[in-house]
C-alpha cells in the first residue's frame, strides 16, 4: 500500500521532471500564446508565473512543495493546483462511487442467482446479455446512452445531470462483476464443504445466498482494486461527453493549454485515489477472509 | 461452443475487412464531396418498379441545404459495378459518391473512412500488444527465473506503473509531446506508450507463473543438467501461454479503446488521418448525433471487436481473471 503510493509519487515527479525539461526546449509555455500582446507583457508574466527563473530551481521549488501538498500553480487558471484539482476530484469521485454501487447492486445478486443455476433460464437470459455490455466500454456505452437519451428522452443529456455518465460507466462494470460471480458462485457450490452443508440439512435458499456468497465473496472482492483504476481511465471519455467537471476534464483542458504543473497534480491526484481505493479493497477482503492478513 | 466459433468468425471477419481496406473502400477517406455534408447512409435496393435489378442504390440529391434535407433521386438507378477501377463495389461517377454509411461533417465518406480507419487503430494497438507481450515475456521471465533481489526491482519497476490509471498515464506521457504531430509520429508515439502503460500487467502474470514453474522437477533437472538463466527462462516461460492468450484477449480491446479515447479528445491521430476515435469527435454532440446517428459507426466497430475477442476466449477469460488478481 505505501509501496505503491510511494511509487505513484515518484512517477509523478520524474514525469513532471520530464515536463518541465521538454517544456522548457519546446517554445510552449503560457507565454508563447501572446497573441497580440507585447513582449514586456510576456516577460511580466512570465515572470509571475516564475517561468523565467533557472530551470533547476524551479524543479527544487515544485518537489520541495509536494511535501506541504503544495502542487504548484497552474499557469492558465493562475491559482494553486491543489484548489483546482481538489474541487474537481470531488465530482469524479462523486461519479465513481455512484457507477461503483450501481455496478455492484445490479451485477453481485445477478451473478448469484445466474450461478446458482448455471442452465436455468435466467442465466440463458443474463448472461448474453452481460457478454455484450462486457463489449460496451464506457466511451462506447456513453455515446450509445447519448442516442438512446436523444431518440427516446429516457435521460437527460443536461450538463450535470449523472445518470448518463454513471450508467455508461456501471454497465460493463456490472456485467464483468456478474460474470466473476456467477463463475465463483458456481465453483463455490461445487466445493466439498458445501455439498456437506447441503447433505446436513441447509436450505437451498441458505446454501446459496449464505454459505456460496461467503465463499465467492473473496475472489470477486480481488478484483475490486483493478476495477477502481478501469473507473478512472474511463471517466475521462464519459466527463468529456457528458459535460460531467471532473477531474479527467481538468487534466484534458491542462493538456492543451500545456499547463504541466497542472497535468501532473491531476496524474497524482488519481493515483492517489487509486491507492485508496486498493486499501480499501484490502480491507474488505481481510473483514470477510480472516486469513488475508493486511500488508 | 458456438459462440467461441462464432467469435473467431467474427476476428477473421475484421482482419479480412482491414487488409483488405483500400480495396473495399469505394471512395478515398480524405475525399469531401460537395453538399454530402451528414448525408444519411444510402441503401441498396434490389427491384426497381417492381422489376428486378439486381443490386442498386438510387443517386441522393440536396433537396434542402438550409434543413439538409436528402432525398432519393428515384428516375435514374445507379447499378452497383463490381471490381472496377480497383475497388470492389463502387457506382459510375456521373451519379455522385456510393455512401453506403453516410457521410460525415464535411462531407466524407464514412463507411471508406470506418476501413481506413481500422488499419490505423487495430494497426497501432496490434503493435502496442505485441510490445506490451514481448517486455512482460522478457522482465517476467527474467524476474521469475533469478528471484532474489533482481526479482523484487523489477516488480517494483511494474508496480511503478500500474498505480497511474491507464488513462492518465497516457495523457502523462502525451504532455510530454507537442500537441499538434504528424500521424506517422502519433502512430510510432501511440505504440510505444501502449507497450508501456501495459507490460507490467504482462510481466507480473508472466513472474508468477514462471515463479511457480521454478520449482518443479524439470526446471530442477534443467538446472542440473547444467543450464545457464537465460536457457532455464527459455524452458519456464512456455508454462505461461495459456495466460499470454487470456492476455492479449484482454489487451486488444483494452489498447482499442485507449486509441479511440485519446483520439477522440483531440490528443491522437489529426482529424484528416481517419482513426475510429478521430471519427467520433463530433458524435459527441446532441446536434450532431440527432441528425446523423450513423457518425457513431466506429463506436459499433469497438464493440463488434470486443464482443468478438470476448466470444471467442469464452468462460477460460472469467476463470483467469479470478485466479489472477487472487494470487497476489
Amino acid at each position: 500500500m505505501l509501496r505503491r503510493l510511494a511509487a505513484a509519487v515518484l512517477f509523478v515527479i520524474v514525469v513532471s521532471i520530464a515536463a518541465l525539461i521538454l517544456g522548457r526546449m519546446a517554445p510552449a509555455d503560457t507565454g508563447a500564446f501572446g497573441g497580440g500582446r507585447s513582449a514586456v507583457t510576456i516577460a511580466e508574466e512570465r515572470a509571475a508565473a516564475g517561468l523565467d527563473r533557472p530551470l533547476l530551481i524551479q524543479l527544487r521549488d515544485w518537489v520541495v512543495g509536494l511535501a506541504y501538498l503544495d502542487l504548484g500553480k497552474s499557469s492558465v487558471y493562475k491559482q494553486p493546483v491543489r484548489t483546482l484539482v481538489l474541487q474537481r476530484a470531488g465530482a469524479t469521485a462523486e461519479l465513481g462511487a455512484v457507477a461503483l454501487l450501481l455496478a455492484t447492486l445490479i451485477g453481485v445478486p445477478c451473478g448469484i442467482l445466474t450461478g446458482a443455476r448455471p442452465r436455468g433460464a435466467l442465466a440463458r437470459l443474463v448472461s448474453p446479455v452481460s457478454i455484450a455490455l462486457i463489449a460496451c466500454p464506457p466511451i462506447v456505452g456513453a455515446l450509445g446512452l447519448l442516442l438512446l437519451a436523444i431518440s427516446t428522452g429516457w435521460l437527460s443529456t443536461a450538463p450535470g445531470s449523472l445518470a448518463l455518465p454513471a450508467l455508461a460507466l456501471a454497465l460493463p462494470l456490472a456485467a464483468m462483476l456478474e460474470r466473476l460471480q456467477s463463475q465463483a458462485t458456481t465453483e463455490a457450490i461445487a466445493s466439498p464443504d458445501l455439498t456437506a452443508a447441503a447433505a446436513r440439512g441447509v436450505s437451498p435458499f441458505r446454501l446459496v445466498w449464505v454459505h456460496a456468497a461467503r465463499q465467492s465473496l473473496r475472489p470477486v472482492l480481488g478484483v475490486y482494486g483493478i476495477v477502481i483504476g478501469s473507473l478512472f481511465s474511463g471517466s475521462l471519455a464519459v466527463e468529456t461527453i457528458a459535460s460531467w467537471p471532473g477531474l479527467g476534464r481538468l487534466m484534458i483542458d491542462a493538456l492543451m493549454a500545456r499547463d504541466l504543473f497542472l497535468v501532473a497534480g491531476c496524474a497524482l491526484t488519481g493515483a492517489m485515489f487509486i491507492a485508496a481505493g486498493n486499501f480499501l479493497a484490502d480491507v474488505l477482503r481481510a473483514l470477510v477472509d480472516p486469513r488475508v492478513r493486511l500488508a | 461452443m458456438t459462440a467461441r466459433r462464432g467469435g473467431a468468425v467474427l476476428i477473421v471477419l475484421c482482419g479480412l475487412l482491414t487488409l483488405l481496406a483500400p480495396a473495399l473502400a469505394p471512395n478515398p477517406p480524405s475525399m469531401q464531396f460537395d453538399d454530402r455534408s451528414y448525408a444519411p447512409p444510402m441503401r441498396v435496393h434490389l427491384w426497381h418498379d417492381g422489376h428486378w435489378r439486381g443490386p442498386f442504390v438510387y443517386p441522393q440529391m440536396l433537396r434542402d441545404r438550409m434543413m439538409r434535407e436528402f432525398g432519393e433521386d428515384r428516375a435514374t438507378p445507379a447499378a452497383l459495378r463490381w471490381f472496377v477501377n480497383g475497388h470492389m463495389v463502387s457506382i459510375d461517377p456521373s451519379h455522385g459518391p456510393l455512401l453506403l454509411a453516410g457521410g460525415d461533417a464535411l462531407g466524407r465518406d464514412v463507411w471508406s473512412r470506418l476501413l481506413h480507419g481500422a488499419r490505423r487503430s487495430l494497426g497501432v494497438v496490434l503493435v502496442g500488444v505485441v510490445g506490451a507481450l514481448a517486455i512482460g515475456i522478457a522482465i517476467g521471465g527474467l524476474a521469475g527465473t533469478v528471484g532474489g533481489r533482481i526479482d523484487d526491482w523489477l516488480m517494483l519497476a511494474a508496480d511503478f506503473v500500474i498505480v497511474l490509471p491507464g488513462a492518465y498515464l497516457v495523457l502523462v506521457l502525451r504532455s510530454l509531446l507537442p500537441i499538434v504531430l504528424e500521424p506517422a509520429e502519433i502512430f510510432a508515439w501511440m505504440a510505444v506508450v501502449f507497450a508501456f502503460a501495459a507490460w507490467p500487467h504482462v510481466a507480473r502474470g508472466v513472474r508468477a507463473i514462471v515463479a511457480a514453474e521454478r520449482a518443479r522437477e524439470y526446471a530442477e533437472a534443467a538446472r542440473a543438467a547444467g543450464a545457464g538463466r537465460l536457457r532455464l527462462m527459455s524452458q519456464l516461460v512456455p508454462a505461461a501461454r495459456g495466460f499470454l492468450l487470456v492476455e492479449l484477449v484482454l489487451l486488444v480491446p483494452a489498447l482499442l479503446v485507449a486509441e479511440v479515447t485519446v483520439s477522440f479528445l483531440g490528443l491522437g491521430f489529426p482529424e484528416q488521418a481517419a482513426s475510429w476515435g478521430t471519427m467520433l469527435q463530433d458524435a459527441a454532440q446532441v446536434t450532431v448525433l440527432s441528425r446523423a446517428p450513423w457518425v457513431l459507426a466506429p463506436a459499433f466497430a469497438v464493440f463488434v471487436v470486443t464482443l468478438a475477442l470476448h466470444l471467442a476466449a469464452g468462460a477460460r477469460l472469467e476463470r483467469s481473471t479470478l485466479s489472477l488478481f487472487n494470487s497476489r
